[in-house]
């Protein structure tokens, strides 16, 4: 087949399957073509990852393909293709979608069908946004992935869901509003008149800049904003732990894990190389707002005896760090940032995976009723402890290298917001153990031998088990061998940031 | 006057040009005749026959739809046919297809005579397609006098519900208000004009008239009272004031008729007058309208936070819909492409609404305007089709993508934003953002589980009981979601048969 198609087939086929089960497909057989829509974007991404280094490149993006869908007049096009930035998301969004889906069907989740519809349509959704080269339609996939989380969380939500639904979808409607003004506003000012990330790139990444310092600070303040609430960024974060708190696991994971990468790879992609003068502007306030991230909700993340909401926070702290890299302007920080989205998504969809596990075992996410589960379900606590180590970033898993890289590229910005930074690597190791030790060692509660009594404790089945492997090799995959991603990746980052101001020298990122 | 000028008058009478309103005309008096031929056991015919007819006239509009008249001013100038025109006379025989539809299935509740219902709406369509045409103020006035009278019996059809009977009174009073602050521009724009021109109030020379006299006051007051008596039936603050009351009280396929057609009319006019005969006085034109459409977006979004009746909370959110439209119409002064953003939300705010008006009407019980948030409890449970339908109809007037709605919010804010009004576009984000909440909150209140107040004893359920979907509306509501989607991924049926206009 034509590589040109599968990008298009990889968004195309979760939304079809999504479709036909809403046309009123049976139970039975809606589960088995659920199967393919979750597992044919994974095997497409995983295909052309293996693919992309031999394949030939246009304008810096391979498997280019470019379809009319009626918005020309207004220079919007469906224009898909990869580049080193987009790749590893893109296999990412693939890999954790179909874990996200195995773990769904398995769940037997009261409307099954529905869900897994609604996590279709949310996967196409994913698949379109890292594939998408046009802005507008970057944003649109955003938009349809995200609209299914609030439903989800509000059907199959557990505590206060309807309050966290009405919470997320006004945060990030809010967001997803501003970073739309901002693309039309960039649309607008730009000589370009067209969305095409290539064509902007081509008219707005030069020397000198077309658009006033003053222009580019407002355009990448909306920019940072609307794409900052997305990734809950401090202090507009709240939405973040009470969601994945109340959210259904799968929804969890893809909304913690891969969709809420948008927002940075908003950044990564668009604001930064485009509005340079912009982002130096506003440099020093996204770092020190990045700082909250890391240390205050660090610190909150430590106050809490609920497993979820605790992944939830420790999430959102991760971001901070991301944050920080891309305040760094450099393009260590940059490539810094793109491994640690990858790893993050690995691994903050592991930890949601694992604690519903916990529950269901254990019918309580409180961590204080817990304790020993490690002598009933051993396989689950040696997931759970893996996960966390990775979370805190342990040589050996993803996180390490993206977080190395990110403060590497945070030390030579300011050696004291480095500190901050490296402070939270002790908290979230502080929560991250403590956590593990409370659920899993120990001897056991209380009300934890109650509930032991009450439904026997079993491991994790091979259902569930096989979705958290597959997470966890990949964890490990990019661990051992970054440079699986980071050739290209590097690559892609030195063209995009070769004319800014913001481009740190080549040395730099060869160190 | 000699006989030259009846000759001439005469020759300009293109009758073929309104055929599609002749045909709407002889088919609303079609019904009243198969209504006293007919024994009274098959009258369920006659809005079929109705249906089948408009799609006659459907099918006529769109084989013809470059029509050899375009650009042509026909019957002594009264009538223009525009590009413009064709598109609004396919929008509103599509409309009064689905009100008839909706008539059907909302009527059959009800003990009252039928047909003239269908009959009235056969009527008022007819008179929407020729005002959105006219040329000249007689027509105008005289076509949308023969809309508004349409809707008072309308409004009041339910005769033995007073609400609907309060409802029809509120309309009568307010909309004969409107009508002679109207009529009182249109004779202070003929007094001002009529000193120079032949026949002031025709619009190209009142037009003419204007350009070369930039200063008038008389005629500035004319032109804002002719913009107030339009504001009225777009539902634009402050004239916005019968919405609320006049939406709970019509029935509900009325309620559709007013919330969209009307509306449409309403907008579509607007865009005629501003950017043709007012356009010598635009500078008087705008600061009206740019307050107007600030506190429009922001009155309805605000009013309807609170709503707990359906149809008062549709009512009050298509407010905020007609200060979208403003918005779009504001910017076409500047910006000549925000027309065609204009018909694009119009088209899109059709389908979406009639999905919900549809819904609307199905679940509605014997009492029309007794409809509450909370009788859509558990409806995704119990109608999967019906809240889906909902969901989607809700979801693109809120403009979330991937739906319809949001492209045409995107062409319309994209056009404020080329026109630099940067100001009314930060309040309609503000406006869209509110939105969310109670768009939300409806599908919450379908989609989400909730716990119901065990009834008391002796306490009947107030929630009128659910029936089976017909086939018929499923295939229609079904169509019209699939419609909303579509139009979001697959813009171009729209998109090119707009740029064919012009």
């Amino acid at each position: 087949m034509n590589s040109v198609d599968l990008l298009l087939l990889s968004i195309a086929t979760p939304l079809a399957v999504a479709l036909v089960i809403a046309l009123g497909l049976p139970k039975r057989f809606s589960i088995k073509l659920a199967y393919l829509g979750f597992g044919v974007p994974a095997l497409i991404s995983l295909y052309l990852w293996s693919q992309y280094s031999v394949a030939p490149q246009l304008d810096g993006y391979a498997f280019r393909s470019t379809y009319d869908t009626g918005l020309r007049s207004l220079g919007i096009q469906l224009s898909l293709g990869l580049n080193g930035i987009s790749l590893p998301l893109f296999a990412m969004a693939g890999i954790v979608g179909l874990a996200a889906g195995l773990y769904a069907i398995q769940s037997g989740a009261e409307r099954l069908k529905i869900y897994l519809m609604l996590l279709l349509v949310m996967q196409g959704g994913l698949m379109g946004v890292f594939a998408s080269i046009d802005v507008f339609f970057f944003y649109f996939f955003h938009e349809l992935a995200l609209i299914p989380t609030f439903i989800m969380v509000g059907i199959w939500g557990g505590r206060d869901r309807s309050y966290a639904a009405m919470k997320m979808t006004i945060y990030l409607t809010v967001g997803a509003m501003l970073s739309l003004i901002g693309l039309i506003a960039l649309y607008v000012n730009s000589p370009a008149q067209s969305f095409d990330l290539i064509e902007l790139r081509r008219v707005l990444a030069v020397n000198p800049h077309p658009l006033s310092a003053l222009a580019q600070n407002h355009l990448f303040a909306l920019l940072m904003f609307g794409f900052g609430i997305l990734v809950s960024l401090w202090p507009l974060h709240t939405w973040a732990p009470l969601g994945y708190g109340a959210a259904p696991s799968s929804a969890a994971m893809l909304h913690a894990g891969v969709l809420k990468k948008f927002g940075l790879y908003g950044l990564i992609q668009i604001a930064l190389p485009l509005l340079p003068e912009g982002a130096s502007h506003w440099s020093w306030a996204l770092a020190m707002l990045a700082l909250g991230n890391v240390v205050v909700v660090g610190i909150v993340t430590m106050a809490q005896r609920d497993l979820k909401q605790m992944v939830g926070y420790s999430s959102v702290m991760h971001m901070g760090y991301a944050f920080l890299g891309l305040a760094s302007l450099s393009a260590i920080g940059v490539n810094g940032v793109v491994l640690m989205m990858v790893a993050h998504g690995y691994s903050a969809a592991l930890l949601f995976l694992l604690s519903t596990s916990v529950y269901h075992r254990t019918q309580t996410f409180d961590m204080s009723e817990m304790g020993g589960l490690a002598m009933k379900a051993p396989v689950l606590a040696a997931l759970f402890v893996a996960a966390t180590f990775a979370s805190i970033g342990l040589p050996g898993f993803a996180n390490f290298w993206g977080e190395l890289a990110i403060f590497v590229a945070v030390w030579k910005f300011s050696p004291w917001v480095a500190l901050g930074a490296v402070a939270g690597i002790v908290i979230s190791a502080i929560y991250g153990l403590r956590a593990a030790a409370r659920v899993f060692f120990g001897p056991a509660t209380e009300e934890f031998s109650k509930t032991a009594e009450k439904t026997p404790v079993i491991d994790l089945r091979w259902s569930e088990r096989f979705p958290a492997l597959v997470l966890l090799a990949a964890l490990f995959f990019v661990g051992f061998w970054p440079k699986s991603i980071s050739t290209a990746l590097d690559a892609t980052v030195k063209s995009v940031f070769h004319v800014s101001p913001a481009a740190a020298p080549s040395s730099v990122a060869q160190k | 006057m000699n006989l030259e000028t009846y000759k001439f008058a005469a020759e300009s009478n293109q009758w073929w040009a309104i055929m599609p309103e002749l045909m709407l005309g002889g088919l609303a008096l079609a019904l009243l005749v198969l209504e006293m031929i007919l024994p009274k056991k098959d009258h369920r015919i006659i809005p079929v026959f109705s249906i089948i007819g408009q799609l006659a006239v459907l099918a006529g509009l769109i084989i013809n739809y470059r029509t050899p008249f375009l650009g042509d001013e026909t019957f002594s100038h009264l009538l223009k046919h525009t590009a413009e025109g064709q598109f609004m006379r396919v929008f509103f025989v599509v409309c009064s297809m689905l009100v008839t539809g909706l008539g059907i299935l909302g009527l059959s509740r009800q003990t009252l005579p039928r047909v003239e219902f269908f009959h009235i709406v056969l009527v008022v369509t007819a008179a929407m397609m020729l005002l959105v045409q006219s040329n000249h103020f007689v027509m105008f006035f005289v076509s949308l006098e023969t809309i508004t009278v349409g809707f008072y019996i309308l409004v009041s059809y339910i005769r033995s519900n007073p609400l609907s009977l309060e409802a029809g009174l509120k309309y009568l009073i307010s909309g004969a208000l409107s009508s002679a602050i109207l009529l009182f521009g249109i004779v202070l724009l003929y007094g001002a004009a009529g000193k120079s021109q032949a026949d002031s109030m025709q619009f190209g020379q009142l037009r003419a008239y204007l350009a070369g006299t930039p200063g008038d006051f008389v005629a500035s007051i004319g032109v804002v009272f002719v913009l107030c008596g339009v504001a009225f039936k777009v539902g634009a603050v402050p004239f916005q004031i019968w919405i609320p009351d006049v939406y709970q009280g019509a029935p509900t396929p009325v309620t559709a008729f007013l919330a969209v057609a009307s509306k449409a009319a309403g907008v579509s006019v607007l865009l005629l007058l501003v950017r043709g005969v007012f356009a010598p006085y635009s500078h008087i034109v705008l600061p009206v309208l740019v307050v107007m459409t600030a506190a429009t977006i922001l009155f309805g979004n605000v009013a309807a936070l609170g709503q707990q009746n359906v149809k008062r909370l549709i009512g009050l959110s298509g407010i905020s819909h007609a200060g979208y439209l403003m918005l779009g119409v504001i910017a076409s002064l500047t910006i000549p492409a925000a027309v065609n953003a204009v018909y694009f939300y119009l088209f899109v705010y059709l389908l979406a609404s009639f999905a919900v008006f549809g819904v609307m009407t199905h679940l509605a019980g014997t009492d029309d305007t007794d409809q509450q948030l909370d009788y859509y409890g558990d409806l995704a449970k119990e109608n999967p089709l019906l809240a889906g339908v909902l969901a989607v109809g809700l979801g693109s007037l809120a403009g979330i993508p991937p739906l319809a709605g949001f492209i045409g919010k995107l062409f319309v804010f994209i056009a404020a934003y080329k026109a630099g009004l940067f100001w009314l576009l930060a309040i309609a984000i503000v406006g869209v953002v509110i939105s969310i909440y109670y768009y939300f909150g409806w599908i919450k209140a379908a989609f989400f589980p909730v716990w119901q107040v065990p009834l008391a004893e002796g306490e009947t359920d107030p929630r009128p009981p659910r029936k089976p979907v017909s086939r018929s509306l499923a295939v229609t509501l079904g169509a019209l979601a699939l419609a909303s989607v579509a139009l979001g991924f697959w813009q171009a049926p729209i998109t090119e048969w707009l740029a064919a206009l012009h």
